[in-house]
C-alpha cells in the first residue's frame, strides 16, 4: 500500500488511501448519478404508470382478437383439419352447434356476432338465428345438413373461412384495415375495394393539412415575433398579452366564435358585401378554408413563443456589425440573423405540426366530411360504433407516423438544436 | 317530544317507507320532454288506478348498466324505455324478459312492428322530409323533389351517416317505400343509392345532432332537410313555419321492456298494459308530437293534432319501418362505405 503524498511521474495518481484517483472519481460520479436517478425515479415511475403502461396496453388492443377463440373454442380446434376450400367436415358443424348453445347461455353471442359481422356482413343475424334454433330436437344424423337446411349461408365456405381466419387470439385485421388492406379468403393480404378504402387518404390529408397549417403559422409568426423583440418593452408587453389572451381561452369558444364570424350571414361576409368586394356570400366555413383559419389562429402562439424567446437572446449588434461592414440589410438578415433563429423556428414548426396532427374538434365543427383528420375516425370508432380495435389501430399508426417524422426531423435539423424557450 | 315517542314515530315512518318501497315500480326513460309527457299520461294516472307508486328514473340508453344488473341478479329497474336496436340486441343477449301478451293486450291492436318478442312499442317517431315554408314557394311532396335542385334551389340537410340517408336516396331514385330494404340488401342496390347521392353531393349540408335540422331550416342555410318529426313539431310550436312531408318518412319505435329477473314483474306488466291502452296513449300524444303505438288511439285524437303525428293513417300510408335487423347486419360495412364516399 502506497502512502506517498507526492505523486510519482510513472505511477497513476492516487488518493490518500492508495486507490487510484481515476477509480475514486468514477465511484463518486456513480454515486452522484445514482442520487440523481433516485431523484427522478418518482417522475419516471409516474410517467411509466400513467403514460407508458396505459398507452401500451391500449395499443395492444389493436391486435387483440379474443371473441372467436373464447366463444367458439371447439370449432376453432376442429376447423384446423379443414382444407379451406370445399365445405368443412361434419365434426366442425357439430362443434359450432355445441359452441353456439354455450355462447348463448353465457351471453357472449353479442360480442361474437359483432366481431364476425366485421368480416362478413350478415354474420350477426346468422348466429342469432342459429342460436335461437338450437339445440336441435331430436339430434339430427348430420349437423351439416341440419344447419344448411336452417340457413343456406352455413353452406357457404366464406362464413367458415371467417372463423378460421380468427382462430388465434391476435389478428392483423384492424391494423390492415387502418391502411385499407385486408386478408382475403385465400389468406393473402390485398387492398380493400376502392369503395371501402378511406384511411390512406385520411392519413395523407392529415399530414398535408398539418403541413399547410405549420407553414401559414410560420409565415405569420416570424415577422410578428421579430416585431415583438424590436419594440420597446411597454409596447411589446401589450402585444404579447394580445397574443396570449386567445391562448388562454377555451378552444371550443374560439371555434364557435369563428362559426359566427365566417358563416354565410356572418360578420365577415356582410362586411365584404357592404364594401362591394363580393356580391354573394363567400363559403368560408364548413370547408377547408374555415378549418385552416381556425387552426392557424389556435396554434399561432405555439409558433410565436419559441421563435420570440430565441430572438430575444440574439444581440442586435451582430446585425449592425454586418451592415456596417457593407452587407445589404436583407443579406445581413438572411446570412447573420436568420441562421441564429433556426432553433426557434424548428421548435415552433415541430410543436405546431405535432399538435395539428391530433386535431379533432376544430375540423369536426368547422369542416366538411372531406376535411376530417385521423382523430375524427378514432373518435367515431371509440364513441359511435364502439369498435376499439379499429380506434386503437388508427391511433397507434398515427403515433408511429409521428415518431418516424420526429426522427427524420431530428436527423435533418438536429434535436439538440431545438429550443422551446 | 320525548325520545321514546320520537323513536316510535321514526319506527312507524320506516315501516311505512319499507312498505311503500316494496310496492314502488321503477320506470326508467330517456328524460326530457318525453318523460314529462309520460308522467302526465302514464305515471300519475297509473298510480291513481292501481295504487302502485311509480318512481321515474332516467338513463342514456347504456345497456352496460342493464347487463350489470341482470348478470349480478340485482335488478332494480322494473320497466325500461329502449330504442329498437338495443331492444333487438338485448333480446338476443337475454337481458329482457320475453313478454306474455295475454297480460298486455291484443297484439293486433298495435301498429305493425310495435309488438316484439321482448318489447312493446310506446310511441312512434319518424325521420321525414322537412322544409321551411317561408323560403319555398311551392311545397315539395317527395324525396324526388328533394333531389330537384332546379325547381327548389338551395342546400339540403341530410344526416351524416348511412342510416336513413341510403333509404332516402333509393326512394328518390324511384324505389317504392316497401321495397327499400330489399333493394338495399343487394350490392347493386347499394351502388344505386350512392350513385343517386353523387348527384346531390354538392348541395348537401350534413347534420349530426337532431337539433341541427330545425336550426338550419330556420336560419335559411338549407331549404329542405331530413329531420326527426318531434323536433320539427317543437320548432313549429315556437312559431317557425316548418312543415313535414310524410311521404317516404321512416318510422321506428321506442319500446317498453322488462329487465330479466325484475322482482316486480306483475306490477311491470300491469303498468305496460295500462300504458298501452288507447285512452292513455291519447293523452301522451297530446303532450308530445309522437304517434301512439296502439291503433285504437288514433280515432280518439283530434284531427288537427293527428295530422302532425307519424301514425296518422294518411302519414303512415307511404312510410317505411326502419329495419333494425338490416342495420345490425349491414350497418358496419355501409357506414364504412359512407364515410369513404363522404370524405372524397
Amino acid at each position: 500500500m502506497m502512502a506517498s503524498s507526492a505523486p510519482m511521474p510513472d505511477h497513476p495518481l492516487t488518493t490518500q488511501d492508495g486507490v487510484p484517483l481515476k477509480t475514486k472519481l468514477a465511484r463518486a460520479e456513480r454515486m452522484n448519478k445514482l442520487k440523481s436517478l433516485a431523484l427522478v425515479l418518482p417522475l419516471a415511475l409516474f410517467l411509466l404508470l400513467t403514460f407508458v403502461v396505459p398507452i401500451g396496453s391500449l395499443l395492444l388492443r389493436s391486435v387483440d382478437n379474443p371473441e372467436v377463440v373464447a366463444s367458439l373454442p371447439s370449432t376453432v380446434k376442429a376447423i384446423g383439419a379443414w382444407d379451406g376450400k370445399s365445405l368443412p367436415p361434419e365434426p366442425v358443424y357439430r362443434a359450432v352447434a355445441a359452441d353456439l348453445i354455450k355462447a348463448r347461455d353465457d351471453q357472449t353471442l353479442g360480442d361474437l356476432g359483432k366481431r364476425l359481422n366485421m368480416e362478413v356482413a350478415g354474420y350477426r343475424s346468422l348466429l342469432g338465428k342459429t342460436a335461437r334454433a338450437l339445440p336441435f330436437d331430436p339430434a339430427p344424423a348430420s349437423y351439416k345438413d341440419a344447419l344448411v337446411k336452417l340457413d343456406e349461408r352455413w353452406g357457404d365456405p366464406a362464413y367458415w373461412q371467417a372463423i378460421r381466419r380468427n382462430g388465434s387470439a391476435h389478428t392483423p385485421f384492424y391494423l390492415l384495415a387502418a391502411v385499407d388492406h385486408r386478408v382475403d379468403d385465400l389468406g393473402d393480404i390485398t387492398a380493400t375495394t376502392p369503395d371501402q378504402a378511406i384511411y390512406l387518404d385520411v392519413f395523407a390529408r392529415t399530414f398535408w393539412m398539418s403541413a399547410v397549417v405549420t407553414v401559414i403559422s410560420l409565415l405569420l409568426a416570424y415577422p410578428l415575433a421579430y416585431l415583438l423583440v424590436s419594440l420597446p418593452t411597454r409596447k411589446s408587453n401589450l402585444l404579447m398579452i394580445m397574443v396570449l389572451l386567445p391562448f388562454w381561452t377555451s378552444v371550443l369558444v374560439r371555434v364557435a366564435a369563428w362559426i359566427v364570424l365566417l358563416q354565410s350571414g356572418g360578420l365577415i361576409n356582410s362586411a365584404l358585401m357592404a364594401l362591394g368586394i363580393t356580391d354573394h356570400p363567400l363559403q368560408l366555413v364548413f370547408n377547408r378554408v374555415g378549418v385552416y383559419i381556425a387552426m392557424v389562429h389556435i396554434l399561432l402562439p405555439f409558433m410565436i413563443l419559441p421563435i420570440y424567446s430565441v430572438m430575444k437572446g440574439i444581440s442586435p449588434t451582430y446585425l449592425r456589425a454586418a451592415v456596417s461592414l457593407g452587407s445589404h440589410p436583407f443579406g445581413a438578415f438572411w446570412k447573420v440573423y436568420f441562421p441564429q433563429t433556426v432553433a426557434g423556428v424548428g421548435a415552433g414548426c415541430l410543436l405546431v405540426f405535432i399538435l395539428s396532427i391530433g386535431y379533432y374538434i376544430t375540423p369536426a365543427l368547422l369542416g366538411s366530411p372531406n376535411d376530417q383528420m385521423v382523430s375524427y375516425f378514432v373518435a367515431f370508432y371509440t364513441n359511435t360504433t364502439i369498435n376499439w380495435g379499429m380506434a386503437t389501430a388508427l391511433g397507434g399508426l398515427l403515433l408511429a407516423a409521428t415518431m418516424v417524422l420526429y426522427m427524420v426531423y431530428s436527423k435533418l435539423v438536429g434535436a439538440g438544436r431545438l429550443r422551446l424557450g | 317530544m320525548s325520545t321514546s315517542v320520537k323513536l316510535a314515530v321514526v319506527a312507524v315512518g320506516l315501516a311505512f317507507v319499507g312498505q311503500a318501497m316494496a310496492k314502488d315500480l321503477t320506470v326508467i326513460s330517456f328524460g326530457g320532454a318525453n318523460k314529462a309527457a309520460q308522467v302526465k299520461a302514464y305515471y300519475d294516472p297509473f298510480k291513481k288506478v292501481s295504487g302502485i307508486n311509480v318512481v321515474g328514473g332516467e338513463y342514456n340508453g347504456e345497456m352496460a348498466k342493464v347487463k350489470a344488473m341482470v348478470d349480478t341478479k340485482s335488478v332494480s329497474w322494473d320497466v325500461l324505455e329502449v330504442e329498437s336496436p338495443e331492444l333487438a340486441r338485448g333480446c338476443d343477449e337475454g337481458l329482457f324478459e320475453k313478454l306474455d301478451y295475454s297480460k298486455i293486450g291484443n297484439k293486433a291492436d298495435f301498429v305493425p312492428g310495435a309488438a316484439q318478442q321482448c318489447g312493446v312499442g310506446i310511441f312512434v317517431w319518424s325521420t321525414a322530409l322537412a322544409y321551411n315554408a317561408d323560403k319555398l314557394k311551392t311545397a315539395p311532396t317527395s324525396w324526388k323533389d328533394f333531389w330537384d335542385v332546379k325547381k327548389f334551389p338551395g342546400k339540403r340537410g341530410l344526416r351524416k351517416g348511412a342510416k336513413y340517408t341510403l333509404e332516402i336516396a333509393l326512394m328518390a331514385d324511384g324505389v317504392a317505400p316497401k321495397d327499400v330494404y330489399k333493394v338495399l340488401a343487394t350490392p347493386a342496390g347499394v351502388d344505386r343509392a350512392f350513385k343517386k347521392l353523387d348527384q346531390l353531393k354538392p348541395s348537401i349540408q350534413w347534420w349530426e345532432a337532431g337539433a341541427q335540422p330545425p336550426q338550419y331550416l330556420a336560419s335559411g342555410d338549407v331549404v329542405m332537410s331530413s329531420a326527426y318529426n318531434g323536433r320539427i313539431a317543437d320548432a313549429h310550436k315556437e312559431g317557425k313555419n316548418l312543415k313535414v312531408v310524410w311521404n317516404g318518412g321512416m318510422y321506428d319505435f321506442d319500446s317498453w321492456a322488462i329487465p330479466k329477473g325484475s322482482p316486480n314483474k306483475d306490477a311491470a306488466y300491469k303498468f305496460i298494459a295500462f300504458a298501452s291502452k288507447p285512452e292513455n296513449q291519447k293523452v301522451y300524444s297530446q303532450n308530445i308530437a309522437y304517434g301512439p303505438s296502439n291503433k285504437l288511439a288514433v280515432p280518439m285524437i283530434d284531427k288537427k293534432e293527428m295530422a302532425e303525428l307519424p301514425t296518422a293513417p294518411q302519414n303512415m300510408k307511404d312510410a317505411v319501418k326502419v329495419d333494425v335487423g338490416f342495420w345490425a347486419d349491414y350497418g358496419e360495412s355501409l357506414e364504412q362505405r359512407f364515410n369513404a364516399w363522404a370524405s372524397k
